[in-house]
């Protein structure tokens, strides 16, 4: 389903945009059956935003607790382990997000899942203790799929693409 | 993207046996795209002692460097799909490069979506199924790849969709068979399956007809054999409503179908009119006239 849907900012606030960069929605391409309602993507797209901020202060502060709120399953495990695995080797990686530019492309017929694709433009700083061992801008194409929660979309897949 | 400071640089010839694509011809020379789970070597040039790091944000990892041997990846180092920062520092310099880890291409694993797990029979595109492909890693495995669907009962033909996974995931649309029973519905990539069961119970009754009897001072009532219209007995405990109406009285009976009739006695009246159905399907009407 192809819907002439404008390039816009969602309804996001406006703190959140700053502290995400700019977010770009590209008109929703859908394959599958299922329609999907303007309320369902806004609030995937919303959720989505947000799971990326708690990522970054996660891996900022080597914290794997604030990754519960917007990750589950494979993405969560994974980093996870990297947020553990930082921590032993006296590291932490910065992910400052510069812009967003999403594509929803898939909602499962059954609703349980929704798809995306983010071109991701960020710097990502790595620093050993308070050390900058680099700061190297960065730009990726990453797909995430994500699942509805009891109040909230949340991340289950989250991987970046070669281009 | 390389970025150097310092003074001596290292430079990096690249064993083109070994890497597939580089990420750039000198420096801190990454393969372009490595593949999860594999082997890989970087010839370095230069002396001495460096560390190289390694992040991403779904791995990360920090190994001591000896400058002019080759480093050498095994196939347990990376198996997370990513893209990954890598910086190399020495005493003298500090190199970065950004390479890919992409998923394997063999499907180790599938997430079978498949709804509904129970539906009426006879009804077209009823039945939905979507899949993600996942590598041995649990990578989300993008590469365009092709996944079949198969639906069987055991007294109807199977059908067989075949779909391309877009970004990783594929989906397909199946009618439910024409005969009651529990079907398996099939996904599979590759070596990989995954099976549903998909209970399709028969639809609504079709043609319900009664007929009444005199039984001592009562009207015996009791329906044919309740059939969906593809002639599945529809289910145990469906329940059907008689309903008797005489000079302005009016008595209303739910039955549940027993051994596939639903059967009920009611008052013999004179003149009364009785009806049968169920659920939205209205059977046929009897005028009871003290035969």
């Amino acid at each position: 389903m192809i819907r002439p849907l404008p390039i816009f900012l969602l309804a996001v606030s406006a703190t959140l945009a700053a502290a995400q960069g700019s977010v770009k929605v590209e008109p929703t391409t859908l394959q599958g059956p299922r329609p999907l309602a303007r309320q369902t993507e806004t609030s995937a797209i919303r959720d989505y935003l947000e799971a990326w901020q708690n990522l970054s202060a996660a891996l900022d502060q080597n914290r794997p607790d604030l990754l519960s709120e917007g990750f589950v399953g494979t993405a969560m495990e994974k980093f996870t382990a990297t947020i553990d695995e930082q921590s032993k080797l006296g590291l932490h990686a910065r992910y400052q997000v510069r812009s967003h530019d999403i594509k929803i492309i898939f909602y499962s017929p059954e609703g349980l899942s929704i798809q995306l694709v983010d071109n991701i433009e960020y710097d990502e700083q790595l620093l050993n203790q308070e050390k900058v061992l680099a700061t190297q801008p960065m730009h990726a194409r990453y797909v995430a799929v994500l699942t509805p929660t009891e109040v909230r979309w949340k991340v289950r897949v989250l991987q970046a693409e070669s281009q | 993207m390389m970025i150097r400071t310092g003074t001596a640089l290292l430079a990096f010839a690249v064993s083109a046996c070994l890497m597939p694509a580089l990420g750039q011809t000198s420096g801190l020379a990454f393969p372009k795209n490595v593949t999860a789970g594999s082997a890989f070597t970087i010839p370095t040039n230069g002396a001495g002692r460096a560390t190289l790091y390694v992040a991403g944000p779904s791995e990360v990892f920090k190994r001591d460097v000896q400058l002019g041997q080759p480093l050498v990846f095994s196939a347990s180092d990376l198996d997370h799909a990513g893209h990954y920062l890598a910086v190399l520092v020495s005493d003298s310099s500090t190199e970065t490069s950004e390479f890919d880890v992409v998923p394997a291409s063999q499907p180790a694993d599938l997430t079978f979506l498949a709804r509904p797990s129970r539906l009426p029979v006879d009804l077209q595109n009823g039945i939905t199924g979507a899949v993600y492909l996942f590598d041995p890693f649990q990578n989300l495995i993008v590469k365009p790849t092709p996944v079949s669907f198969e639906l069987s009962v055991p007294s109807g033909a199977t059908q067989t969709r075949t779909a391309t996974t877009n970004e990783g995931a594929a989906w397909t649309e199946m009618n439910s068979a024409t005969k009651e029973g529990s079907g398996k519905f099939v996904a599979q990539a590759g070596n990989i399956s995954a099976t549903r069961i998909i209970q399709q119970v028969p639809g609504d009754p079709c043609g319900l007809k009664m007929t009444a009897r005199k039984v001592g001072d009562k009207l015996d009532l009791v329906t044919d054999p309740l059939r969906d219209c593809n002639g599945n007995a529809v289910s145990e405990g469906t329940i059907v409503t008689f309903t008797e109406s005489w000079n302005g009285g009016e008595t209303t009976v739910d039955v549940p179908v027993k051994h596939d009739v639903a059967e009920v006695q009611v008052p013999a009246y004179n003149g009364a009119r009785i009806s049968v159905a169920t659920g939205v399907v209205m059977g046929n009407e009897i005028r009871w006239e003290g035969q």
